[in-house]
């Protein structure tokens, strides 16, 4: 043991979200990159009841150590609970840096965890560096992404981010990998939750909001009249992906508010955006600025939606429609 | 009676935007503002309980002199009172000091609150975080991202969907929630309400001092994080036209992309058909 304390970074082990996004084994990929840097180790956190699979996930996949709680009073995740848990091990430990995955509810928890460690934090970062110094920089994105913005914590310890999911590949897996595995007791006096859970329900279906739905087929004016409209559900469907709308189609009635992308709407970031018949004026496309591939259907060859696109197709919107469906149910197979 | 608390932002409308491409950093001193889209389903969810019960809504928001206009709006939708906590010295908060003046506002003006609202999250910074921070601040029960609120007696039940889970929870006043906008669409404005809120009803102005926040006591509470820079997104679009009768190109597109959309919707799709085969 060197005199000087061990750094340590620590990753939030958001388990309730595996099998959907497996965020946490992202982070500890990165964490272990960043570790290096400045010699630190990784320490994966996880806490609930039954929790050696886990145990044995994250240590297959890169941690230095585990700090578990394993105890039935955790059966059900509960903010409460989870945030007087990390705040007593944080003060007591001090670590460097606390990564978080951006889910749902790592962006719920992470803020209130900051606060209580009176500390900064940035917000579902898609990039992560740092300095020799041990200065995490955390690229964070703003206006529907469009731009990004650095930022750090100076002063103040730890450092704080939630993550996006897919932002860092997982180590491929070594069962054969050791941690150093601390078990440590729930501790007493944990103030009882006032905010209870009635009932939830697992969606077997991805829980999605077209926010973070990853296919999006959006549809403009271009697409004709409603009935023609209509017929992009059936497309999305087929894509398992979500329908978006731009704001004449919304106030024209042929789909509902929640569907809105742009600035006075949702900010999506898809892997497969579809834009049919749609202008791209800059209000609408303020709520692009994430879409990785994006294809657009325009008659016009010189809208702007068709020359944001990677693949831009001179058509009538709903003849394609019409086609990628018929030619879709042929091809998938399932 | 119910006593509700809408935050709002004023952001700035995108057509606005101007940034410096050089240096990249936005100019948000030159942008025209509107009101953040998740606080007006923040403010229609205020409104819909005010509907129901007697109830009085005050918003409130921090911001440049300019964003009084998002309290105007507020207020000719039906809100009962705004309070504007406007300072050069709060300029470039980040959500851990913005959370803190929210606090120290409602603590002064409002503090015998049964329900605070806010947005899911600002179309500019889009952190989420002022929300969950603001329950710290004041210790209170709080959910983020909902969908639905059911209040009876005491007894606030709201439901939610995080990540795949769709959650119904309780719990009781005081409490926080942050709306998402899933539900709550926002009603519009009349012209002759927005003339009427502009002409009587009163806009509260606090500045820091007024708080018991000075420059000293700013900088030790306030900020923790600093943006250092601030860049545009350059996407490498690959830009392929491609022409001729809807059928033709939707094959056309089907055999060059397959493998890419097959991977991402976890399918495989049939490669290009041998003409010969129809
Ligand atoms: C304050 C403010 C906020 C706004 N916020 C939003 C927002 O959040 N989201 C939003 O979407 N809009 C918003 N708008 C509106 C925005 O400015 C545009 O008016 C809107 O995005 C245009 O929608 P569109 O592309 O469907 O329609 P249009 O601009 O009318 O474009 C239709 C397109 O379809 C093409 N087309 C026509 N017929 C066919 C056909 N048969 N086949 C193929 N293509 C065809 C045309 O060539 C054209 O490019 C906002 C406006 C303001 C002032
Ligand atoms: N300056 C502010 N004044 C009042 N409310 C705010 C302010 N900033 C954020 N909020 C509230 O917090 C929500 C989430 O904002 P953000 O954390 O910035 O994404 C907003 O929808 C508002 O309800």
């Amino acid at each position: 043991m060197t005199k000087n304390k061990q750094k340590s970074i620590w990753v939030f082990g958001d388990y309730r979200n595996y099998y959907q996004n497996r965020v946490t084994l992202q982070l500890i990929a990165r964490a272990v990159a960043l570790a290096k840097i400045i010699n630190a180790e990784v320490c994966a956190l996880i806490f609930g009841y039954e929790i050696d699979e886990w145990i044995m996930e994250y240590t297959a996949h890169g941690a230095d150590r585990i700090l578990a709680i394993d105890d039935p009073a955790l059966k059900s995740y509960s903010t409460e609970k989870y945030l007087a848990i990390i705040e007593a091990l944080a003060k007591e430990r001090d670590p460097e840096i606390i990564l978080i995955g951006a889910t749902d509810f790592g962006r719920e928890f992470a803020p209130r965890l900051a606060k209580r460690l009176k500390t900064g934090l940035s917000a579902d970062c898609v990039g992560l560096d740092i300095t020799e110094d041990g200065l995490l920089l955390q690229i964070a994105p703003s206006f529907g992404g469009n731009m990004l913005a650095e930022i750090v914590t100076e002063r103040h310890r730890p450092q704080m981010a939630t993550v996006r999911p897919g932002t860092f590949k997982e180590i491929p897996h070594d069962y054969e990998r050791k941690a150093v595995v601390e078990r440590l007791p729930l501790m007493k006096g944990l103030p009882k939750p006032r905010v209870r859970l009635i009932e939830y329900e697992r969606s077997v279906e991805k829980g999605h909001t077209i926010e973070n739905a990853s296919v999006i087929v959006c549809g403009g004016r271009g697409m004709g009249n409603k009935e023609k409209f209509k017929k992009l559900q059936e497309l999305a469907r087929l894509l398992g992906g979500d329908v978006g709308a731009t704001r004449p189609v919304v106030y024209a009635g042929w789909a509902e508010h929640g569907a809105l992308v742009g600035q006075a709407g949702k900010h999506i970031k898809p892997k497969l955006l579809f834009s049919f018949g749609i202008s791209g004026a800059i209000q609408h496309t303020a709520g692009l600025g994430e879409a990785d591939f994006i294809i657009a259907v325009n008659k016009n060859p010189q809208a702007t939606m068709m020359k944001m696109a990677d693949v831009a197709i001179a058509a009538d919107a709903s003849d394609v429609v019409n086609h990628l469906i018929k030619e879709l149910k042929k091809r998938i197979k399932e | 009676m119910l006593n509700l608390v809408v935050c709002l932002k004023q952001v700035p409308m995108v057509t606005e935007l101007p940034w410096d491409e050089e240096s990249g950093t936005l100019r948000r001193d030159l942008a025209a503002g509107m009101m953040n889209p998740a606080c007006k389903h923040a403010l229609e969810a205020a409104l819909q309980i005010k509907e129901k019960f007697t109830a009085k809504i005050t918003v409130i928001t921090m911001g440049p002199p300019a964003s009084e206009e998002v309290l105007r709006e507020a207020l000719a939708l039906g809100a009962d009172e705004a309070i504007l906590v406007c300072d050069r010295l709060l300029a470039g908060s980040d959500t851990f000091a913005t959370s803190l003046v929210l606090k120290e506002a409602i603590k002064k003006k409002c503090p015998k609150f049964d329900l605070i609202l806010c947005g899911a999250y600002t179309a500019d910074s889009e952190t989420a975080q002022v929300g969950p921070q603001l329950a710290e601040e004041l210790d209170l029960p709080a959910a983020a991202y909902v969908e639905k609120l059911e209040i009876s007696g005491k007894t606030l039940r709201v439901r939610r969907l995080v990540d795949n889970f769709r959650e119904t929870l309780e719990m009781e006043f005081p409490a926080l929630v942050t709306i998402s906008m899933e539900n709550y669409k926002p009603r519009y404005t009349g012209m002759a309400g927005l003339k009427d809120a502009f002409d009587e009803k009163a806009v509260m102005v606090l500045n820091a001092r007024a708080l018991g926040l000075t420059a000293s006591s700013i900088k030790t509470k306030g900020s923790r994080t600093k943006v250092r820079r601030v860049f545009l997104r350059k996407a490498q679009k690959g830009n392929v036209l491609l022409q001729g009768a809807a059928s033709n190109v939707v094959n056309e597109f089907l055999d060059k992309y397959q493998r890419k959309i097959g991977t991402v919707i976890g399918k495989s799709i049939e490669g290009k058909k041998l003409d010969d085969e129809k």
